[in-house]
Formats: structure tokens, sequence, C-alpha cells
């Protein structure tokens, strides 16, 4: 039977990343894929005749510029597009539309405010500056600071060199940021209602915290931390849907001799002597290899496919309580024409810019009471995005879609599970928001696809729909990711290591979890190491 | 006159056919002139309107371009030797890039001829030339060349999405059209050139009609881009994509020859890698003695396309066969960021004989008005940086 | 009795400059000046209350740059401000150009797109052959006879920016020395006017017709000067071009030069062979142990120096020195801004320089009257009014217009020049004018006319030769003044030129006396002050 280099456990995009490194460097990589699909949460999918969505993911902005560029995944047919701007809609019509070009916005937002004009010019600086620091970990294992090996002793000089360049002042600004609460933070810089909403949605997007809860500050920074083409928080459309990031990652692992087999859920995964040598799958076919890595989230590793006993104490505890707290939902509606929605001019770049529904903090406030609760608010803040535009190939030339993620949805509804009439209820709510804000929008709808925690967790295998494999929380961030003293992508057994997004940096579409065990995992099998070590960016 | 006017009024800068409908799109109000015409530097963004062309389409205003009709039994051959470039060979409707020299072999300036008859040619160029042509006519009997760029308005069609709206446009048979062939067809009381030519390296046209149904052109290709992601476009956007495709730029890449006060500041078209348009196998044209001389010993310079390390657009910088950067071997002519590759590039003349050994670019930058500069590994490519397929295929993919 | 280490004849800019220079130096210099003003042809002058003549001189180009900055000129008042373009009046049209290449060429365009685009090709070339020729400014020319280090290095250097050319570019630029500017026009333009108007160059100041075989040089040494590096470009110096001699004047007295007024110098006092002093004409000595002449060569040799001080070639070479004065100047105060016919409702263009009777036709004419010892009904005008743009030479309104007249004999075929024929002559210009302007007239308030006759006797140029003799290849580079005595040396030892007729020539550029004070320098053994090289690095 053949026997692999190594193997890895799910085909998101992460995980081909990691297969890629891998074969890169010469290595007999397996990447093994439950589903009949690949790319995992970064997928494009044909659900309706004539329309493509990106059913999960739906932007890109995190993607590592220097792993496009190095595995040349423009060959391989991956084309990033920056989106002109996004903006907020409230429910009166109101608009705030923030272009990526910062002249042309500051007269639009001068129009509105001219102290919040002034403000964000500052509060950007702010947060670019703060971004900086944290942008160039990205790339980088962090170091475990309890260890006295040369290498972390070095990584945790390089962070703390970044850190203190920036003066004292900014350090402690810096400390009082990481635990300050979105809401507080954009106070400090704004007083337009509508502009705070538009920054604070930044702040909760895919987690369980509101915009006052400490720790959202962070959160907003890590949705600005991403850039692209050196547009620090720009955000991006990956043309063909986020399927395309998967597929040209795959395209370039293939051609490296990666190995990808769909269909191939992993059951378990075999230890012997404390060391992994292989998976069994669901179909009992077992497979060998010298190396095991796990793409699923630190819940799902541990706890689905790993045998207590085959790890050390603790460890299979602390992933059981590993932080997940589901809160987000997606509706991906297939359209037959382009929504109008109040308020909005007849510009060209509103249709190619995302929207963000949602009046005020206060509104976004109520939905994580809720959300607490363990229901869904009336009013929720969708976030929508209007692909087709601005992507000929995703629809038929006048047909759209429409990608809603929905801030917050539980995982766990207090009335008991998830069941599709709920689910249906959901997608209703959902509707009825857009609706209120753009008349008409009922009757353009084709299909849609509804997909609460409970959908994402079933298909994709996000735990509780988690769309960052695990909170992004300072508890669960840098060395503390998945686990202190675990950060380094090595597991407690031997020859095992995680890849996914519950490993450092954490979630988004960025393949530098990916990259970053390639790179632990080429150190220890004394292999030349083909990652890229820092970003383009030398900002 | 108001004591206010803080224009010269010669400066006033004539409105191409197409001014009114891009004025209306123009969000930033941003101009720059081209040949005495107001050309847009961008209507929105330059990033934003690149990527109309790498994605969707977009329009880009060719009509300040000079545009020459030359007709007469004696066209060819004058063409002929004009250029560096078999014209026999030239078939009717079909369009051929060229370049023309000096006797001394540089190059005056590059551009493109279509031959629309069996005795009528268009040339079309960046700068204006037509004192040189007509000096080119002595000594034919038969040619007449005369200045028509005022009359043609041109529009560059560009992007994956053109020919679909071209097709929606209702131009049958524009799917049989092969890179550089022209196509007419009726469009209101007059007739509508195609030509499937472009600056930019993707899939793309350009359209020719004549100035007094520019509008209605305009209208009748928008209408049916709706759809279609149609936007236009200025000279930032065009910059960007032709410098993906490695297309060379006048005042960039290479000094017009006839207006370079030091002589060797300008080129030869081997320097500019243009060699594969020089046919020596026509007896006569103009630079051929001094082209053939230069083949022996190969061109001093040549442009190359590097891949340079780093995320910083490598504008200005200095080639270097050393990381000292102590043995400067050439200079960049023009660099980027190209958001599709995602890398740093550029073109640049490096002396021939340093060009296949180590490259090193001293890029300078700055941050918030400090200037900085580091040196960066450069790698020479030889393909053009992005050329998607689909740019070359007929029928081209419909959406 | 003090004792000088120099002594500069000649208050104008190339004397003020090589005094400047020499007191920087260190050494003790003075300045002597016959008129009760200093300046020479580089002046300004209050005639009639409220209005300031640039009397003389009128543009300022070919100021070398590097002096004016190494001499810190803007400190003592300088300010050159360049024109915006020009305006050619002939054959009953109007047209007019811009310094501005972009205006230029949409301006151009729209009259003759040929033409424009030959513009292009026509400066790129004429620029060519300047670039080459102005980096001979500021350097003493060699002596080819010699064999001597530097005039072989110096040789060999105008080679190397001569070879520098290419081959082609050598014959053409052989050839270009001795076109005539018609024919260099020719080759790029269709238009009369146009050609007129840039053949004009080619025959300010000097003797030749367009036709004449040379006059391609002369338009070559008019557009070699630059204003902030926009080659060719004329500038205005504010408060007229005395400004220019002020501002020299200041930074030779502060580096201690002395600056005698009202002392015309009679002889030079040679003893044993060496130059050792003047003698002024009211008698009193000044010596010193160097004398340095700015005045032309013609009135150096023959009218302060001894025919028996001096070598009998040099005399006579002297005496045969080409001036063939061909200019006039008048000087008008005008009660307010003339408007031309046909000329463009365009206020940039009261910043340009004004030529009337632009065509070649007519220009010949004027030349083969001047050959005849008179001057032409119809003469070549240039004319500027600074006033519009330089606030401090005109009442608030009223203006005032400087015309230049192309050509004026030196000696009229029917006896010497009188006052009346003088008048008449003035007449003849404002009726010119007339033509282009009918209530100019009526404008005038007072007006200056001065004929070759007054330049001559008042500022001191022989036969009123704007460059203190003629700008012929054979008075050009080491023939100038004379061959073997282009390095400023004068065949009496401690005795040097300084003006306009050494190298590189007229035009209020310093660039003489400059040169003349590097050499002294030299001479003396003291480190050199003056700037080698101009600050054009093209």
């Amino acid at each position: 039977m053949k026997k692999y280099d190594a193997i890895i456990i799910g085909a998101g995009h992460n995980g081909i990343t990691n297969a890629a490194y891998l074969a890169k460097a010469g290595l007999n990589v397996l990447v093994v894929e439950k589903n009949d699909y690949i790319g995992g949460a970064a997928v494009s999918r044909e659900l309706e005749e004539g329309f493509t969505y990106s059913n999960c993911s739906y932007v890109c902005s995190l993607m590592r510029q220097v792993i496009h560029r190095d595995l040349n995944l423009t060959k391989h047919g991956l084309m990033i597009i920056p989106y002109p701007g996004s903006m907020t809609y409230s429910e009166e019509g109101e608009i705030f539309y923030n272009y990526n070009h910062s002249e042309v916005a500051y007269n639009s937002i001068r129009k509105i405010s001219p102290h919040d004009a002034d403000g964000l010019m500052r509060m950007n600086a702010d947060l670019t500056r703060y971004a900086t620091v944290i942008r160039k970990t990205l790339l980088r294992t962090p170091p475990d600071p309890t260890s006295f090996k040369p290498k972390d002793i070095m990584e945790l000089l390089f962070l703390a060199k970044e850190f203190w360049s920036m003066g004292e002042r900014e350090i402690y600004e810096y400390v009082r940021f990481f635990t300050m609460g979105a809401a507080e933070f954009l106070d400090e810089y704004l007083e337009n209602d509508l502009i705070k909403a538009y920054y604070a949605v930044s702040g909760i997007i895919g987690t369980a915290l509101g915009v006052y809860s400490p720790g959202s500050a962070y959160i907003l920074l890590h949705h600005v931390m991403g850039d692209v083409d050196g547009s620090v928080g720009a955000w991006g459309l990956s043309r063909g849907g986020m399927g395309s990031i998967s597929k040209a990652l795959a395209s370039a692992a293939t051609e490296f001799g990666a190995e990808i087999r769909t269909n191939a859920p992993v059951q378990k995964i075999l230890v012997k002597n404390r060391k992994a040598v292989g998976v069994v799958l669901e179909n009992g076919d077992e497979i060998m290899s010298d190396i095991v890595v796990s793409n699923l989230d630190a819940k799902r590793t541990f706890t689905n496919i790993m045998d207590k006993d085959d790890l050390p104490e603790g460890i299979y505890e602390k992933a059981s309580k590993f932080k997940f707290k589901g809160s987000s939902g997606k509706v991906n509606i297939a359209l037959s024409g382009i929504p109008k929605f109040k308020g909005a001019v007849d510009n060209p770049f509103v249709n190619r810019s995302s929207a963000y529904l949602v009046g005020s903090m206060e509104v976004m406030e109520k939905g994580y009471d809720c959300w607490k609760r363990g229901r869904w608010s009336d009013d929720p803040m969708v976030e929508t995005v209007l692909p087709s535009p601005w992507d000929p190939t995703m629809t038929r030339p006048g047909e759209h879609w429409m990608s809603c993620f929905v801030q917050y949805c539980p995982a766990e509804l207090a009335d008991g599970p998830w069941t599709p009439e709920k689910r249906d209820a959901f997608g209703a709510t959902v509707i009825d928001k857009i609706e209120r804000h753009a008349p008409g929008f009922k009757d353009l709808i084709v299909h849609a696809e509804i997909r609460t925690p409970h959908e994402i967790e079933n298909e994709v295998g996000l735990t509780e729909g988690n769309i960052f494999q695990g909170e992004l929380t300072i508890d669960q961030l840098l060395f503390n990711r998945p686990f202190p003293g675990y950060a380094q992508y090595r597991m407690p057994v031997k020859n095992m290591y995680m890849c996914g997004s519950s490993t450092h940096p954490g979630g988004g579409v960025s393949s530098a979890c990916g990259a970053n065990a390639a790179r632990e995992i080429l150190k220890d099998l004394r292999k030349t190491n083909t990652v890229p070590e820092d970003d383009c960016y030398d900002d | 006159m108001t004591t206010n006017q803080l224009r010269y009024p010669d400066e006033e800068l004539r409105h191409s056919p197409f001014h009114e409908r891009m004025v209306a799109l123009s969000a930033r109000d941003s101009w720059s002139a081209w040949n005495g015409y107001k050309l847009a530097n961008n209507f929105y963004d330059g990033e934003y309107e690149y990527f109309c062309i790498r994605n969707m389409c977009g329009t880009y205003d060719v009509s300040p371009m000079q545009k020459y009709e030359i007709t007469g039994s004696d066209a060819e051959r004058m063409l002929d030797r004009l250029v560096t470039r078999d014209i026999t060979k030239l078939r009717e409707d079909r369009v051929t890039y060229v370049v023309w020299c000096t006797d001394d072999g540089r190059v005056i300036d590059d551009g493109t001829i279509f031959k629309t008859g069996p005795q009528k040619y268009m040339l079309t160029c960046g700068s204006p030339c037509i004192a040189w042509f007509r000096k080119a006519c002595f000594g034919y009997k038969d040619v007449d060349v005369k200045d028509v760029s005022d009359t043609i308005a041109g529009l560059a069609f560009q992007g994956p999405t053109s020919y679909s709206v071209l097709k929606a446009m209702g131009l049958d048979g524009v799917e049989t059209l092969k890179p550089f062939g022209i196509m007419n067809f009726p469009f209101k009381e007059t007739e509508l050139m195609v030509s499937r030519t472009g600056f930019t390296g993707d899939l793309g046209y350009e359209l020719w009609i004549d100035a007094e149904h520019a509008l209605d052109l305009w209208d009748a290709l928008y209408a049916a881009g709706e759809d279609y992601g149609i936007q236009p476009f200025g000279e930032e956007a065009l910059n960007m994509a032709r410098m993906e495709a490695g297309f060379i730029m006048p005042y960039m890449e290479f000094a017009e020859a006839l207006k370079t006060v030091h002589f060797e500041h300008d080129q030869t078209p081997a320097e500019l890698g243009l060699d594969w348009l020089v046919d020596f196998k026509k007896p006569r044209f103009n630079g051929r003695a001094a082209l053939l001389k230069e083949k022996e010993t190969g061109p001093k310079y040549t442009l190359c396309k590097l891949d340079i390390e780093g995320n910083k657009p490598a504008e200005g910088a200095e080639i270097y066969s050393d990381k000292d950067c102590a043995n400067q071997i050439g200079y960049v002519t023009s660099a980027m960021w190209s958001p599709v590759v995602k890398a740093s590039i550029a073109l640049a003349m490096i002396e021939t004989k340093h060009k296949d050994g180590d490259l090193w670019a001293e890029v300078y930058y700055y941050k918030e008005l400090r200037p900085y500069k580091k040196v960066a590994k450069c790698t020479l490519q030889n393909k053009p940086f992005y050329a998607p397929p689909h740019a070359k295929k007929t029928p081209p993919d419909p959406f | 009795m003090k004792k000088y280490d120099a002594i500069v004849i000649g208050a104008g800019h190339n004397g003020l400059t090589n005094a400047a220079y020499l007191a920087k130096a260190g050494l003790d210099v003075v300045v002597l000046e016959k008129n009760e003003y200093i300046g020479g042809a580089a002046v300004s002058r209050s005639l009639t209350e409220g209005f300031t003549y640039s009397n003389c001189s009128y543009v300022c180009s070919m100021m070398r740059q590097s002096l004016h900055r190494d001499l810190n000129l803007t400190k003592y008042g300088l300010r050159i401000v360049p024109y915006v373009g020009q305006m050619y009046f002939g054959n009953g049209k109007c047209k007019w150009g811009y310094w501005n290449p972009d205006v230029e060429y949409n301006n151009a365009r729209s009259r003759n797109p040929h033409d424009a685009d030959a513009m292009a090709r026509f400066f790129t070339d004429l620029n060519r052959y300047a670039q080459v020729i102005r980096k001979t400014l500021l350097r003493t020319p060699p002596n080819p006879a010699s064999m001597k280090p530097r005039d072989i290095m110096e040789i060999l250097y105008l080679a190397k920016e001569f070879w520098k050319l290419g081959e082609k570019e050598i014959y053409e630029y052989i050839r270009f020395f001795t076109m005539s500017a018609v024919e260099f026009l020719d080759d790029y333009f269709d238009d009369d006017l146009l050609k007129a108007s840039l053949a004009s160059a080619g025959i300010i100041g000097t003797a030749v017709g367009v036709h004449s075989p040379g006059s391609a040089y002369i338009l070559l040494h008019h557009v070699m000067g630059d204003v902030d590096g926009n080659v060719g470009a004329w500038g205005l110096a504010r408060g007229g071009m005395g400004a220019i001699s002020n501002a020299l004047a200041g930074a030779a007295t502060d580096f201690g030069a002395e600056i005698r007024t009202n002392a015309p110098v009679a002889e030079m006092i040679v003893k044993g062979g060496k130059a050792a002093g003047v003698i002024l004409e009211n008698g009193d000595e000044v010596h010193a142990k160097i004398v340095v002449s700015n005045l032309d060569a013609k009135r150096t040799f023959t009218k302060i120096v001894n025919k028996e001080d001096l070598p009998e070639d040099i005399y006579n070479r002297a005496k045969n020195f080409k001036f063939r004065g061909s200019s006039g100047k008048v000087n008008i105060a005008l009660s307010g801004l003339p408007k031309f016919t046909g000329a463009p409702d365009n206020k940039f263009l009261n910043r340009a320089g004004v030529m009337f009777g632009c065509s070649l036709k007519s220009m010949e004419k004027a030349f083969d009257a001047w050959k005849r010892g008179k001057w032409a009904d119809e003469l070549y005008i240039e004319a500027v009014i600074p006033s519009p743009w330089d606030p401090t030479v005109a009442p608030p309104g009223q203006h005032w217009m400087s015309t230049f007249i192309q050509y004026c004999p030196a000696n009229l075929a029917d006896g010497p020049w009188t006052p009346e024929k003088r008048d008449a002559f003035g007449e003849t210009v404002i009726s010119n004018i007339e033509r282009y302007c009918p209530n100019f007239r009526d404008l005038i308030v007072h007006k200056e006319v001065r004929t070759p006759h007054e330049i001559e006797n008042e500022v001191g140029l022989t036969e009123g030769n704007i460059f203190q003799g003629e700008l012929t290849i054979d008075q050009l580079l080491f023939n100038r003044p004379f061959p073997g005595y282009a390095q400023y040396r004068m065949p009496i030892k401690n005795m040097y030129m300084c003006g306009s007729s050494t190298h590189p020539g007229g035009g209020v550029s310093s660039a003489c006396g400059a040169n003349a004070a590097r050499e002294i320098l030299k001479d003396l053994g003291k480190t050199n002050v003056v700037p080698e090289d101009d600050c054009n690095d093209d």
C-alpha cells in the first residue's frame, strides 16, 4: 500500500495551501476532503441554474499577496478585484458611502459630517498603525513565551521590536485598544450614528461580541488588517467566486504533485506509539503517512477524529472548551434584476460595493442581546454584496445574485434545535429586512439558499458555524491559538500538525495558517523552506 | 476678457467627439492633454478602471490619436519604404503594428497601419508626424497623406466581455473577427469600422467612425454594455494594462528620435525588443543600413521585463549587476504594482551583455513624505506579465 | 599715490563682472566709467518723469545663470522674469507663440499642423546645436596654433563635444555654420510669417540679411540663452536692464571694488612694455599692476592705446575689426497700452515680445537699403512693453515700449547723421508701428530715438554695434577678437580685454568678463573663483 509523506485533512483553502507548499518542497502529499467538492468555506457553487454563489465566505481581503505571487495563482486563474468602497443604509434611506479613494471619500463623508470626515482621517491613521504591527506577524509562527529556545526568543524580540517601535504612548494606546469595545473606540473619533454603525459592523462580523463588548475593537482591526494591492483595509472580490481561490490553490498544489481526494471523510487519525501514522476514512480505508495535518478546527480535530486516549491530558478538555459561539448566518439570493435601495444614488460604484443594512449601533446591540438569549433579532445587521455587476462569470447578463451575511444568528436556539422551518423563518426575517430597505426586492428573487450556523457546521464542518474556526478573542489569539504551548502548529501527538484557522493568525481567507504550518513541518523534516517568510509589505 | 481667466486662451483644449458623454461619467474631472485634446486621466480611480479592462469591459477614447489616410497607387511603396516591416504582405482588412526610423535607425514612433482598401491605408500613431510623412512621399508620384485625426473618432473597447457587448449591439459576424482583423458594419447612415486591436493585452476591439456619429456609437455601445459592466477608462488604467502586456509607450520606453536633443537618448527597434518588426529581406527602408550594422554587434541596450521582489513600484529605479549597486547597467522605464499578478513589475532598459546576469534594482519610494530606498532582486521575464488565453480566442468566450 | 592691483576700463556689465571676480579673489580693483552712470549698454534711465527706459539692451536671456547664482545677484536686487511668448506681425497678419511647449503646440497646431509638428523638430535640432556651443560660453577658447597642454585640452574638449554629435550631425553642424537663416528655416516650415519671425533672430544686431550665409548661426546665438532652464526663452530684468548692472556693481562693491563714474580714460600708461595704469581725461593718473579694457577692440587699440605700444598687425586688425552698425533703438513713453490690429485679446501676451514687419521679403529689402547707406521705409521692429509686468518702470496705467530696429546704417550715404535725420528715422519707426496700431501716435508721451550714431557716442559702442563687433564666424571663438589673442591676454603685458569683443561675444551674458577674470587670476597665480561650467548639465 502506498504511503504518503503527508496527509492533509480537509481541502479548505488553508489545507490546500499547506499541501501546495509541502508538495513544492518535494513531499508526496494527499489531501482528503469529506465533501464532493473542494474549498471548504471558500467555494463557488451553482445551486440554481445560471447562478454561481460564493455560498460561504464572500469577500477577500486577508489573502496574503506574497502567497498569491509565490504560487503564481494568477496563472492558475485567480483574479482579485478590489471593491470601490462600501456603505451603510438606514431603513429611512440615509446613506453613508465610504469610497476607497480617500479624496472622494473625504468629500462624500464631509457632506454628512465635517466632524467625522476629519475624525476618520485620524482614525484610519491610527488603525493602520495598529494594523501594520499586527500584519507583520501574520506570516510568522507565533513564539511560545515560556520557551527558551532561541527561535522563540528571537520571535518574541521581533514582536517586541515591532511593538516598541511604536513609542511609549502608542503602546499604552495599543494595550488599551486590545481590551476596548468597538463603540468606545469609535466614539473617540466619530459622532454620526450611521458612520459609527458602518465602522462598528467590522467589530462584530463573525464574532459573538456586541459593539460594546470589550475586545470588539480588535475584531474591527482584524477586518481592516487585510488589504488589496497595498490599499490597507480594502476588500476584494474573487472573480468567479471564492471557489476560484481554492481552485487556483488546488491547481498549484496539483502541479507540484499533490493529490486531492474528494468524498473521503476521515473517521480517525491513526496514532501509534504517540505518533500520528495515518488516517482511517469513514469507508474503512486506511491511508498511511509520515505526517498528518489537520485543517479542521481545534474542536473537531481533537474531539471528533482523535481518540481521547491518544492525547495528553488536558488537550481534549481544552479543545472541547475552545470558544466558537456561532453567531452568523448567510443567505444567498438569486435575483432577476438589481435591487434599488432607498436613498441609493444612481452611481455605478454603488452596485459594485458592499452595503451594510443597519442604521445605528443600538440596532446591532439589540441584535446581540437577542443572540445572547438564543434568538435572532427581527432587525438583524445584514451585509449585502452584489458581486454580479462586477463579475460577469457568476450570473447571466442582467441577472444577479446577492450575498447576505447576517449578524447575529445563534448556533443554538433557546427553543430547541434548528429545524428547516426555523431556518426558513430566519431567511424570511432577512428577506423582510432587505425588503424594508429596498422595496420590490422580493419580486426579484429567483432562488434563495439560507444557511444558519447549523447548516454551516453540518456541511462545511465549521463548529457552530463559526467562520473563524473559533472566536478571535485575545485569549485565543497569537501564542494562545489554538492552545497555549501549541501555537507553533505542532500538536501534542508527534508528527501531527494543525493548519486551519484555529491556528495563528486565525480566520479569514488568508492562506497564512496553511503556509505557516507548512514552514514548521518543513523545518521538522529538515527540508529547505519554500514558504515566503515575509509579506511583500515593508511599510 | 475676464480678469480672473487663468488659462491661456490658446491652451483651451479641444473636446473629442465623445467628450460630452465622458464628462457625464467623470467623477473626478481629472484631465490631461493629448495632441491638443482633453484626455481623461481617470474617471474615478485608475485601478478601478483597470479592473474594468481585466474583468468586464471598458472604453478608452483614442480620438486624439493621430490618424492619417494614405492613398494612391504608390501608397504601398511609400509605406514600405517608411516602416521597417514588409507592408506588401499586409492584406486588405488587416492591421499591422509598425515602427519607423530615421536614417540612423532610431525609432521615430510606433503605430498601426490599417489596410482599408486596395490603395488605401490608415496609419495611426501617438504623436503628430505629418511633416515626416510628407517628406517620405517625395519621389513617389501617386501618394497622398491626409490628416484625418479630427474627422475620425476612435474608441478602444477592451476587456473580456467586449465581444459579448458587440454581439448584443447586433454586430453579426464579429465572432469571426480574428486578432488584427478589420470588419465594417453599417451603422445608422454611415459605416462603423471594427478592428480587433488594442493596447491592453486583453480581448478587445477598436471602433472607428466619422466624428458626427461618435455619440450615436457611444450610446449604442453603452446601451448594449449595461449588463456587461461597461465603463470608460482613462490613461492611468491604460498605462497599467499596457505595462502588464509589455507594450511600449512613447516618452516612457522610447524618446521620439526626431525630438531628442541628445542623439544617444533615442532607441533602435532592437533596443526596444522590436527587432521582429524589422524585415531585412526588404531591399530598402529608412534606417536599413544602420540597423543592419547594429545587427552585427547586437543592440547596446535591451528593453527587459522585470519581476522585482517586494511591493514598491520601481519607478525611476536604476538597475545594477550587483547587490552593492556599484555597477549600473540600466534603468527602469516604467513600473507598477500589478494588481492581477500580485507582483511589482517593471520595464527596464538594460545593457544587453548584462541582461542575463544578476539584476538588482535600487528602488526609491516615499512613506509619508520621507524618502526611502532599498535594493531588490529582479527576475527577468520573457513573456508578458499577464497574457490571458481568452484574449486571442476566435470566436471569443461569450458571457 | 595709491596703486591698484587692477583697473577695469568701462563699467559695462562685463567690466563690472570682471571687477567683481577680481575683487572676490582679493584684488584691489577700481572701475573707471566715462559716463555719470554705470552699466554701459545695460542701463535703466529715466529720461522723462515717471518712466524708466532700458534705453539700450532690453531683453535678457544670455545672462549666465551660474554667475547670477555665484555672485548672489538676487540679493542685490536682480530678478529675471521670463517672457510668456511673442506676437509677430507681417503681411497684414498677426500670429503669436508661447514658450510653454504644450500651450505652443496646441496654438501652432490650430494654425498649421505641419508646422506645429516641424516646430518640435526645429527646436530639438536647434537645441542640439546650442547645447554644444553653450558649453563653450564659460570657457576660454583655445589657441589652435598653440602646443600648450591647456590649449590642447580645450581643443580636445571642444572636439569631444563636437564629435558627440555623431558623424551625420557634424556635417549638419558645419553646414549650419555657413547657412542662411532662410535656408535653415525652409527645411522645416511652410508659413512665411512664421519663418520671418524666426529668421529675425538671425539678423538682430548684425549686418547680414536673412538670406546671407552665416545668419543661421546668429539665430542660434539668440536661442542659446535660457531663463531657468527654458532654452531659448527670453526674460526681462525687473527695473530695466540697469538692474543687472546695479546688482553686479553691488556685488563688486561688497567684495571691495571701487567704481568711479565721470572718469573717462584718455590713455593707457605703458612702461617697459607693460601696462601700468591709465591717464584720465582730466589728467589724473591711476596706477595699477593690471589694466583690463571693457571697451570694444577698436576703441581699445585705436583710441586709448598708443599705436607705438602695439605690434603692427594688432593695430591694423583692431582698425579693421568688423562693426558695421546696423541697429537703431527708439524708446517710447505711452499714456496707455497700445492695441495692435489683429492681436488676440489675451492678457498673457502682454508679457510677450512683439515683432513688426515679419516678412522675409521686406526684411531682405531693408537689408538692401542698409547696404546702400539708407534705412528702409518698412523696417523690422522688435518691440517689448515691459510695463504691464514690471510695475517699477512706468506709472500705473501708463507704459513704455522698447523698439529695436533692424536695419539702421551707422554711416549714411548722404553724409553724417544729424538731429534732423535722427528724428526722420524716428518718424519712420513710429509710422511703421502706426500701421499696426492706428492711434499709436496719440499715446506717445515722450520718445528717445537712438541711431548707431547716438549709441556710439553715448555708450561707446563703435558704429553702435550692440555686440562690440559682428558675430560672424571669422570673429568668433578663437578668432575673437583676433587670432592668437582669444585668451583675454593682449599683446601688451598685464593688459587684458573683458568686453563683448572677446569670446563668447555680445549679449548681456557676463561671460566675457568672468572668463577674463579667470585668466587674470591664473596669471597672478591666484585660486580661481570664477565658475567654470554653466549650471546647465544637459
